[in-house]
């Protein structure tokens, strides 16, 4: 599970905006949502990157970028050094045997008219040279049993099974092309919570046996934490502090990383004593209209009036390990604070 | 990792309702054979496309063939030998209306058919491809949708003229102006479909358009289309007879109840049969269509099983 090597995906400079426009025939552009601005990060093989944010700051749609689904305004992705093009086929179809995704939801993301055989075994009718026609079914009957299902069940429809299996489903979808990363958009978010460290085992598993590297989405820093090596914090579509899992979660050095960690539950008791509870104020503001400067300057307690001339770079900063976007950074222990 | 194994024993899986596993379109199937209103509708219609493919099966029954009329028998009332009377020409009316079914039928399923397959295609890629396609064929459509259908199939025949009239201008008259309607379902349809997760998880994993408008859209966005064209069947068949009651549609020596029913109107207090049976007819084909469209939404509607 160690991660080692160069990073096999490299993401630069990634933008996303989604232009707002007025009228029905003139469509006027009057602005954007910066659904996702400026997003740099490397993730090595076999290794599990963590993202995590509050609702609508950009991680279903860094997601969508990653997968090449949605076409970026500016900015890279390379795969094992491999620049990534949307516009050639190719090159985009070898890309998407490389990479491939869990989404959230599994009741919408498995067709409710097809087999779970079909639907398991339809990336082989895609890429025809993944696998002959004989073996498919085999493959998909080996597929189930990987993720834990019956492979009698492959005449099966979605409707037939539980969430939890439905997920096992979209696990095995995502495998067949035996990609080297796999995007996990919140895969757990809709389960309950008994079956939630199920699925997470199981990407774990598949992880040390298959040599997986991880994106991981969530929205609370909980979830992330078991199953991730580093972890990206992100909001209003940027990341404002990433580092190794330990350095997020002991030493914490941006104040909105502070705030989430200060509302996680903790497992023992005796933390829940220690633990500060940071309440953040308001809403985070609109991703159409984000503030000058630093963006979380609006709900920050440690605000100054740099914090709105002078976007603070996502850099190391004096007095910490791990890169942090606050000018006024600063190691705070929150989970263990006395 | 043997507890990621254990999940064998679903939480809340629908125990089947058949021995085999039940995709949505047999679990609509299943539905359907239990309503009685389809039924009905089915055993209707079933009589009805008998009646119009094979009409002697039914006016052997008596001896009087539509076409040999005798003009001094002309207006009777119900009798052992006329069944449902005779009309103005003295031919036998039971004999017509049964060979009357034949253009109704056709009108309907052709006038469907042609609408279905041009508005569903159509609909289909603009739905899917969006932006100019999209707003190229809506454009188009909205200009048709905004004629009243009948009026405008009325406009269309009389520029056609009587001795052009016949079941396929009627046809292509109804036609025309009724594809939008399903290119308007279809596009909506489709557009819902399209925006579910399984299609963003079929590219993903590199599937092209045939294959996502194939596989993954239209069968998820047919059912209101189905339900549409069942329900536009017996528009259709009543569209034709107002437009033959008008005399712009069928022509005599075709048998049509719309004609029938203008032949009788003169005469309605003489002999009422002649009017009263083939508009009977009508009404009846038109209701099993309706119920056959309502049955059909009902087993189709419960999509999120
Ligand atoms: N196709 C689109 N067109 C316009 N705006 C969009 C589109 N997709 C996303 N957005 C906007 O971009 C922002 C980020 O959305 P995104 O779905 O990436 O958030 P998220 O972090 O995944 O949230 P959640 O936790 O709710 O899933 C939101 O403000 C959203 O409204
Ligand atoms: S830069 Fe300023 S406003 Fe932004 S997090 Fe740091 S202290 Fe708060
Ligand atoms: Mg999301």
């Amino acid at each position: 599970m160690a991660p080692q090597g160069d990073p096999i995906l490299e993401v630069r400079d990634l933008v996303k905006h989604f232009p707002l426009t007025q009228g029905i025939v003139m469509k006027r552009q009057i602005g954007a949502i910066k659904a996702v601005d400026g997003v740099s990060f490397d993730l090595r093989r076999g290794e599990t990157l963590g993202v995590v944010g509050e609702s609508g700051c950009g991680k279903s749609t860094l997601a969508k970028l990653l997968m090449a689904l949605e076409k970026p305004t500016s900015g890279s992705v390379k795969v094992n050094g491999e620049l990534v093009d949307v516009h050639k086929g190719s090159n985009l179809k070898r890309f998407r045997r490389n990479i491939q995704m869990v989404m959230q939801d599994p009741y919408t993301s498995l067709n409710p008219r097809m087999t779970v055989g079909d639907i398991i075994g339809e990336p082989y009718e895609i890429h025809t040279d993944v696998a002959p026609k004989g073996d498919r079914r085999k493959k998909v009957q080996d597929l189930l049993e990987v993720v834990g299902l019956n492979p009698d069940h492959i005449n099966r429809y979605p409707h037939q099974f539980s969430g939890g299996q439905r997920q096992r489903i979209g696990i095995a979808r995502g495998l067949a092309l035996q990609p080297e990363i796999i995007i996990c958009d919140e895969p757990v978010s809709a389960l309950d919570v008994s079956i939630q460290a199920q699925v997470i085992n199981l990407l774990e598993r598949l992880q040390t046996e298959f040599g997986l590297a991880y994106i991981f989405i969530a929205h609370d820093l909980s979830v992330v934490r078991h199953i991730s090596d580093r972890v990206a914090v992100m909001y209003l579509g940027k990341i404002v502090e990433i580092g190794k899992d330990t350095e997020i979660y002991d030493k914490p050095s941006h104040p909105y990383t502070q705030a989430l960690l200060s509302a996680v539950p903790v497992p023992d008791p005796e933390g829940r004593e220690s633990r500060e509870r940071i309440i953040l104020q308001g809403d985070p503001p609109s991703p159409a209209n984000p503030p000058s400067g630093c963006r979380f300057r609006t709900r920050c307690w440690k605000a100054q009036e740099i914090c709105a001339v002078e976007e603070p770079l996502l850099q190391i900063r004096p007095g910490t390990d791990h890169e942090s976007a606050c000018h006024f950074a600063e190691v705070h222990d929150v989970v263990h604070a006395s | 990792m043997s507890d990621t194994l254990t999940e064998q024993k679903p939480k809340s899986v629908k125990p089947p309702k058949q021995k085999k596993p039940a995709s949505l379109w047999s679990d609509a199937w299943y539905d359907l054979r239990r309503s009685k209103v389809f039924i009905i509708a089915a055993v209707m219609i079933a009589v009805l496309v008998v009646m119009s493919i094979i009409p002697g099966l039914f006016s052997s029954v008596n001896a009087f063939d539509p076409t040999t009329c005798d003009l001094t028998k002309a207006r009777q009332g119900v009798s052992a030998a006329h069944i449902f009377g005779t009309d103005n020409q003295g031919c036998d009316t039971y004999s017509r209306v049964i060979y009357g079914a034949r253009i109704s039928i056709m009108v309907g399923v052709f006038s469907t058919l042609v609408t279905t397959l041009i508005g569903g295609l159509l609909g289909l890629l603009a739905g899917f491809y969006g932006r100019w396609t999209d707003t190229i064929l809506s454009r188009v459509a909205e200009i048709f949708f905004a004629i009243p259908s009948t009026l405008g199939a009325l406009l269309i025949l009389a520029l056609v003229g009587r001795e052009n009239a016949g079941i396929w201008t009627v046809v292509v008259a109804l036609s025309v102006l009724a594809w939008p309607m399903v290119l308007r379902i279809m596009r909506a349809a489709v557009m819902s479909a399209k925006s579910q997760d399984y299609v963003l998880a079929a590219r993903a994993l590199g599937a092209g358009p045939g294959r996502l408008m194939g596989r993954h859209i239209l069968p998820n966005a047919l059912a209101p289309v189905i339900v549409v064209a069942t329900m536009n069947m017996g528009v259709f068949i009543a569209a034709e007879a107002a437009l033959s009651f008008l005399g712009v549609g069928i022509q005599s020596p075709d048998i049509s109840w719309g004609l029938m029913i203008a032949d009788a109107r003169n005469r309605f207090l003489q002999a009422p049969e002649a009017l009263l049976f083939p508009a009977l007819f009508l009404s009846l084909t038109v209701l099993a269509f309706v119920m056959l469209g309502d049955a059909v939404r009902d087993a189709l509607d419960p999509k999120l099983r």
